[in-house]
């Protein structure tokens, strides 16, 4: 029992984190039709950024910097790059943001060096806010609830009462009807690139010190990122919600769970003996295969249903 | 009835909530050159793709010399006998014109997914994409990428590739779309050589192609058809002017 | 066949002869033999050859952007250890020279199984199922002990005593000859593919999907065969490569070899069938060369590559082959002043980046192993100002000329080319 309440609330925690991310990812490939391979780049500078800004001026500040930081590349990003690539074509655009994921890569382990960061969380969040058959769930945790839920709320205000909002809410599933009304859609595509590389470095900021900060986070974080992207639809927010939390469960619980195929099978009799390949596929407990899953559901769905869990169009 | 080439029985289309084609039933006679008119928005279009697959029927059916295609994908449809031309030119840009016409062929020719025959031995073929090329006035223009063609002769390319595959019922999308005078009589008189003998749908704007190729016209407003016979007998029926506001009297 | 493709096709030919010579040139009377590093570098290019043409038999030729093909070329030296290590034990009576062709028949079992599912979608869900393939794949080679081997891998011993030439393929060389000749094989059957109906076809589905449906082929079948084809070459390509290093891991299906031999078919050229050999050809000699040189070469490629993806989508093939017209009406002596008033600037920036990077680069990364930055045999110490300065200095001034000059080059080049407008065809 133990077990499942603790999974529950960490596979929570790390599913808000991936929302955070797979949002600002959301929103970009929706509008602008692109995906974005450099997204878990930006949370990977996101999180640097806040190591070094926060060993400056402290924790907090780096809080509000390093993400700001992360939107100005953003910008900066699509105004010289991604707008010029566009009348390439898609694979094009593909292509370069494709390129800017090794760039990164590379001048983050230049800059940095190839060595993790000391990024640890900052005392005054260190410490346990409750106790759960003897575990202890860390104040920290608490505090990237608050920040992702809070962003999230915000989001949802931005989107849902501001103009800006209204614009991008329309661009989001109809860009070509925004633009044909009269709205600056590249400028939108720039505030929208930007905000969705904010989100990406603020999941940085807080996840940096949940998970390790080092050179190889954002090839681990982001392929997870783009199965959630893909999984959520395109052109939905609250798919992409849902398929957070479900996927930030399902690979907190599957690490957990020390069952097999061969279980499954045993009612009914069956057992196999011999060390070969055919025993070692019939034996690799759940716990093993939770890396797997991810993937495995995403080629399902976009085999069966490419528009996602509850999006508006094809992916 | 029976022993029409195309048959549409009450076909409807609904994208959402908003009805496009409602109820349209038409029979098109072997050999029969049929214009589709109507004003802008009217669904003539959506119907085209509806006859040729694109888009799957909300109700109701279309036959294909007496058997269903409304719910084969386009390349089957194509298969049996039917094949179009696009609105907006769509043709295999990087590709040269010889080859457009090459690849229009290799299926009805039986080659299939080969990956072991050498097309430059193919004689026949050979024979077949160049005798094509001499009809449309594209030999010049042979090796030249079928992007970087002249507007008119990217229409004639497209007609070109829409007739090679020996396609019995031909449909043709605004085959003059953006021609000017005299790219448009050329155009008319290769439409008139290369649907000789096989069933033609046309949707065309242009009144004057229309009565000089069509043996039938059927109109299309708002996703119904209000009038459909001879060409004199749609000029003089009063709904089809009340529709036009005096267009077909320009005519 | 024209005057000029048989100029082209005789380019090869050279290429060939070049390949088949070079050993040679590098040849060390002292020990008796080639140079061994030269000799594994060449293996190594043609092996790449083989996964970046294959590669390109979907990029350049079917526009589908994949990316997990390494999986295939992966694959194919799993398979060829166990081949190889069945053979030595005498239950597989096969010779040497025909094992790349059961490596190509693993590579093809697979690009089934998998293309079949992938090319049910198009465009971004194309890339994304093959993004969980390449995941899935990676995942289970690390899983699965018995066929993987886990993190360490499988390793053979290739010396199977089974050879249709005599050959024990004890020495480096004998494996490299066999690679070329297997390279030969499989680019003539690439090229040979690209003149059949599906080669056709699949062009045709890259320009477009529909008129492909409407002049009767099912475009998803189109591409299904295409994907599988592409799967044996790279199978081929990751036979030999067991074969050369008689050891497999799962870096040889992972996504950094995926991205490999993306660039390489991408700078090389994916418009041409050449293109991916040099390509191929480049990077291998830009990874073993400038890695040598510098920690910093990723950063390098992926600069050229993002500049290729904005300014020279065809690839450096792309970008000769548009000289064509030029050099045929005999103008290319026009362009010659030019091009160095533009190569100047642009090398000025080149260098004031590569200066900065290495710096930056020093800074940290060298600090840590203890190397310090030396320009032509003296030590610059990069604490100092004046270094920076430099780098910056070229690397801004550089650019800002350049796109001064970049602007009179393009005035020049299309005013050359429109003189050459009535002789220019689709060659």
């Amino acid at each position: 029992m133990e077990i499942v309440l603790v999974s529950l609330f960490n596979g929570l925690v790390y599913g808000m984190l991936l929302f955070m991310l797979a949002s600002g990812l959301t929103l970009i490939f929706s509008m602008m039709g692109v995906l974005n391979f450099a997204h878990a780049s930006i949370y990977m500078i996101g999180a640097y950024l806040a190591f070094t800004i926060s060993q400056i001026v402290g924790f907090f500040p780096a809080l509000i910097i390093a993400p700001l930081l992360c939107a100005l590349i953003g910008a900066a990003i699509e105004v010289w790059g991604l707008r010029r690539v566009h009348h390439n074509g898609h694979i094009a655009e593909l292509l370069f943001t494709f390129g800017l994921v090794f760039i990164i890569q590379r001048s983050v382990q230049m800059i940095w060096g190839m060595l993790p960061m000391a990024y640890r969380v900052p005392p005054s969040l260190d410490f346990p806010l409750f106790t759960i058959y003897g575990a202890n769930f860390p104040a920290y945790r608490g505090f990237m609830l608050l920040i992702s839920v809070g962003m999230l709320v915000a989001t949802w205000l931005l989107l849902k009462k501001t103009r800006i909002g209204l614009v991008i809410q329309a661009a989001l599933t109809h860009p070509q009807m925004a633009s044909a009304l009269g709205h600056n859609v590249p400028r939108v595509f720039t505030i929208v690139f930007a905000g969705g590389c904010l989100l990406a470095g603020l999941a940085g900021v807080i996840g940096g010190n949940y998970q390790t900060t080092e050179p190889g986070m954002a090839e681990s974080m982001g392929p997870i990122v783009f199965v959630v992207v893909v999984f959520g639809g395109l052109g939905s927010l609250a798919g992409c919600f849902v398929a957070s939390i479900l996927m930030g469960l399902i690979q907190t619980f599957a690490v957990v769970i020390n069952y097999s195929m061969l279980h499954l099978l045993k009612p009914l009799g069956i057992s196999v003996t011999g060390d070969n390949l055919f025993t070692e596929i019939l034996t690799v407990p759940v716990a093993r295969i939770g890396a797997l899953l991810p993937f495995a559901m995403m080629i399902i769905i976009l085999l069966f249903r490419p528009r996602g869990l509850m999006g508006t169009r094809d992916t | 009835m029976t022993g029409m080439a195309l048959s549409l029985r009450n076909v409807g289309k609904a994208f959402g909530n908003l009805e496009i084609i409602r109820g349209v039933s038409l029979d098109i006679a072997k050999g029969e050159r049929h214009a589709i008119i109507g004003p802008n928005g009217a669904g003539k279009t959506t119907l085209f793709n509806l006859i040729s697959g694109r888009f799957r029927v909300s109700s109701g059916e279309v036959l294909l010399n007496d058997i269903r295609i409304d719910q084969l994908p386009p390349h089957k449809i194509n298969r049996m006998g039917l094949s179009r031309s696009f609105q907006i030119t769509s043709i295999f840009h990087r590709l040269s014109v010889l080859e457009n016409l090459r690849c229009a062929l290799l299926w009805s020719m039986g080659y299939r997914y080969s990956f072991w025959t050498p097309l430059w031995l193919q004689r026949e073929l050979t024979e077949r994409t160049n005798a094509m090329l001499e009809d449309l006035n594209l030999a010049p223009r042979r090796d030249t990428a079928a992007g970087l063609l002249s507007y008119a002769d990217q229409r004639a390319l497209e007609i070109g590739m829409t007739i090679a595959g020996g396609a019995s019922v031909i449909l043709l999308d605004e085959p003059t779309a953006g021609m000017s005078n005299t790219e448009t009589d050329n155009a008319v008189e290769l439409i008139r050589r290369v649907s000789r003998g096989k069933t033609l749908l046309m949707v065309e704007h242009d009144m004057k192609v229309v009565f000089d190729l069509a043996d039938v016209i059927t109109v299309l407003v708002y996703g119904k058809v209000i009038a459909s016979g001879p060409p004199q007998a749609v000029r003089a029926n009063p709904a089809v002017q009340e529709a036009y506001l005096g267009a077909l009297d320009a005519a | 066949m024209t005057a000029s493709r048989f100029r082209q096709g005789s380019i090869w030919i050279v290429v060939l002869a070049l390949a088949i010579a070079a050993p040679w040139a590098f040849y060390n009377y002292h020990a008796g033999r080639q140079s061994g590093f030269v000799v594994s570098m060449l293996t190594q290019m043609g092996m790449m050859s083989i996964l970046a043409l294959s590669y390109n038999m979907l990029l350049g030729q079917a526009g589908l952007f994949s990316l997990c093909h390494a999986v295939f070329f992966g694959i194919g030296g799993y398979a060829t250890i166990h081949f190889l290590t069945m053979a030595g034990a005498g239950s597989l009576r096969l010779p040497m020279e025909l094992i790349p062709l059961l490596s190509g028949l693993s590579g093809l079992g697979l690009a089934i199984v998998f293309g079949y599912m992938a090319t049910k979608q198009r465009a971004t869900a194309f890339a994304m199922i093959t993004l969980g393939i390449g995941e899935l794949m990676v995942t289970s080679a690390l899983m699965f002990q018995h066929f993987f081997g886990g993190e360490g891998g499988v390793n053979t011993n290739r010396m199977i005593g089974r050879s249709l030439f005599g050959l024990t393929y004890a020495q480096g060389i004998q494996v490299y000859y066999l690679t070329l000749a297997w390279t030969l094989l499989a680019a003539l059957a690439m090229f040979f593919l690209t003149m059949t109906p599906l080669g056709r076809m699949a062009n045709a589905s890259r320009d477009n999907f529909e008129r492909v449906q409407f002049v009767g082929y099912d475009p998803r079948m189109v591409r299904f065969f295409q994907f599988a084809l592409s799967g044996f070459f790279a199978g081929i390509g990751g036979g030999l490569y067991a074969i050369t290093y008689e050891i497999v891991t799962f870096d040889a299906l992972a996504a950094p070899l995926s991205a490999n031999a993306l660039l390489m078919a991408y700078i090389g050229g994916s418009a041409s069938f050449g293109g991916p050999i040099l390509g191929a050809v480049l990077i291998t000699l830009l990874q073993s060369g400038v890695s040598l040189m510098s920690n910093s070469w990723l950063v390098y490629v992926g600069v050229l590559f993002i500049s290729m993806v904005i300014f020279a989508p065809s690839g450096i093939m792309g970008l000769v082959m548009a000289h064509g017209p030029i050099v045929r009406a005999g103008q290319l002596g026009r362009l010659a002043v030019p091009y160095i008033r533009v190569l100047v600037p642009g090398l000025l920036m080149v260098l004031g980046f590569v200066g900065l990077v290495e710096l930056t680069s020093f800074l940290t990364i060298g600090a840590a192993q203890g190397k310090s930055l030396v320009l032509f045999g003296n030590k610059i110490d990069i604490h100092a100002t004046l270094p920076w300065l430099f780098a910056t200095v070229f690397l801004l001034g550089g650019g800002l000329w350049l796109r001064l000059e970049a602007q009179s080059f393009r005035r020049v080049w299309e005013c050359l080319m429109a003189d050459l407008k009535p002789q220019r065809r689709l060659s």
